[in-house]
């Protein structure tokens, strides 16, 4: 019996165990899932629960429900992979070998590396990149009665680098039907020279956070925060007060992946851009937030690697060479408050631009401009990722890599 | 790919003028490059994290992040803002010759 493991249980370990399931025989392998609980959060919900568009239930399901049948799944802290020996090791002390092993242990966000972060915590400093932070700034939003909101990035890499752009359109969308936009300033801060990183969205967006009021200050690399001064301060000497600071605090790989020597400073695992396998060890791979790859860090771009991934992964099985290349493709909704919401489809080489998804022309949805009909799909997103992503069905007409047919690339725009 | 005079040499940049032909990178390009970035000298503190960016591209095949050049102990966070005032890890690789780092989405 042959045995595959994959460590975690979110969205791309869940997707990799149905795919394995579909089209490994079972009676010759054996899989094994190993998560540290049986909660599988829809992460890109908690972005809705400050403003009380959703709750932390809705969001919420076990884990063990979307994994298939005949896969087992351990629910243990692991002490540590042992990958030149081919093994895991829980923290009780067992010792599992593996044929192959599928590493899907995500990111997380890590406060206590930026100074005076923690001094502050849940009384004027909240995240969104948790279930209780999110909740817990539910109800500090809820009570908010004027003053700065300070929506900040500590550095890049963060998952879904557009949500904190879409914690700005909102929290400016809901103070203005509370009636008290004029008593609040809200300014968002990076690290990053504009709203985002490639420079045709960074215009549209940088152009919608100035219509809507919003401050930006760019290129703000944070060395503390002075929580009783209410003030985050920089590298280069610049200060940004508030009166409540919505933090994305670094993010970093699992603790289990520095244990395990594999990781780098952030503890992501160097990662074969193209074949998803580690850059150590031929017969370990990594997919979704854990891999150190400079795509992003969203559902989406694990749901395209996990299609071709697992083509890699009976490739080597059968020993042949690995063909199937993952081209950074990344596909993601950004809600811009007031029921509209903006659409960008992009890759390593691509970055995004406008046109219409996912056909040229007809859409119907439109790329990189505000719309009803993206916001709704964002909505109908939820669905399809309990429904048919998490459970590796293919999602009609969005193929694996991304597609230029569509796509108005920047000669186009300036003619 | 445009290219550009420094001195009596030139060399091929991108479209953000980081060089993209390593052989052609000398200390005086450097330092023509630094002036550029407002650099009046380079001391030996920033030839430290010049001669680093180079060692680890070498080595690893990436220039390494401002976590990653802090973690190395040659130098503090802090002061490698105070030596290249601004973005530090894009204004020591474009002085260093190598490619502008790979910025995530």
């Amino acid at each position: 019996m042959k045995k595959l493991i994959i460590l975690g249980a979110g969205t791309g370990g869940t997707m990799m165990a149905n795919h394995f399931a579909k089209r490994l025989d079972l009676s010759d392998w054996s899989i094994t899932v190993i998560d540290r609980d049986d909660e599988h959060y829809y992460q890109p919900g908690f972005l809705f629960i400050p403003f009380g568009f959703t709750t932390i239930e809705k969001i919420t399901r076990k884990r063990s429900k979307f994994l298939p049948r005949g896969v087992e799944f351990i629910i243990s802290e692991v002490e540590r992979i042992d990958p030149a020996d081919s093994a895991v090791i829980l923290t009780d002390g067992r010792k599992l070998a593996y044929d192959f092993l599928i590493i899907a242990t995500g990111a997380r966000i890590e406060p206590s590396e930026t100074p005076g972060l923690l001094d502050g915590w849940r009384d004027s400093i909240f995240d969104f990149y948790t279930p209780d932070g999110a909740v817990a700034l539910a109800k500090r939003f809820k009570a908010f009665n004027g003053g700065t909101v300070a929506v900040h990035i500590t550095e890049m890499p963060i998952k879904c680098p557009v949500a904190p752009l879409e914690f700005v359109f909102f929290a400016d969308h809901c103070l203005g039907k509370r009636k008290m936009r004029d008593k609040a300033e809200i300014v968002f801060v990076t690290p990053l020279s504009a709203a985002f990183t490639k420079p045709v969205a960074a215009r549209r967006l940088g152009a919608l956070l100035e219509k809507r009021g919003i401050r930006t200050v760019t290129d703000f690399a944070v060395e503390r925060v002075d929580a009783s001064a209410r003030k985050l301060l920089s590298y280069d000497g610049r200060e940004v007060p508030y009166d409540l600071l919505v933090t994305v605090p670094t993010n970093m790989g699992d603790e289990l992946i520095e244990r395990s020597g594999m990781g780098d400073e952030l503890r992501f695992i160097p990662t074969d851009p193209q074949t998803l396998r580690s850059k150590g060890y031929e017969n370990v791979f990594v997919l979704g937030d854990a891999t150190n790859l400079p795509s992003s860090k969203a559902g989406s771009v694990a749901h395209f690697q996990a299609e071709l991934l697992v083509e890699n992964v009976l490739r080597t099985i059968k020993n042949e060479p690995l063909a199937a290349e993952f081209d950074g493709h990344s596909n993601c909704f950004i809600e811009t408050g007031g029921g509209q919401a903006i659409l960008l489809d992009f890759n390593y080489e691509v970055e995004p631009l406008p046109g219409r998804f996912p056909f040229p022309v007809i859409g119907p949805l439109p790329l990189l401009k505000p719309s009803r009909l993206n916001h709704i799909g964002k909505l109908a997103f939820r669905w399809i990722y309990w429904n048919m992503l998490l459970k590796a069905r293919r999602i009609p007409f969005i193929p694996a890599k991304m597609s230029k047919a569509g796509k108005k690339f920047p000669l186009q725009l300036e003619s | 790919m445009p290219a550009k005079q420094i001195g009596n040499v030139t060399i091929d940049v991108d479209g953000d003028g980081f060089m993209t032909n390593p052989l052609q990178w000398t200390k005086d390009v450097a330092a023509a490059l630094a002036r550029e970035e407002g650099l009046a000298e380079l001391t030996a503190a920033h030839w430290k994290v010049i001669e680093y960016l180079q060692k680890e591209l070498k080595e690893n095949g990436a220039v390494p992040t401002v976590r990653k050049i802090n973690k190395s102990g040659i130098i503090s966070t802090k002061e490698l803002y105070e030596i290249f005032p601004g973005g530090p890890a894009k204004k020591a690789a474009r002085i260093a010759g190598l490619a502008k780092p790979v910025g995530c989405v």
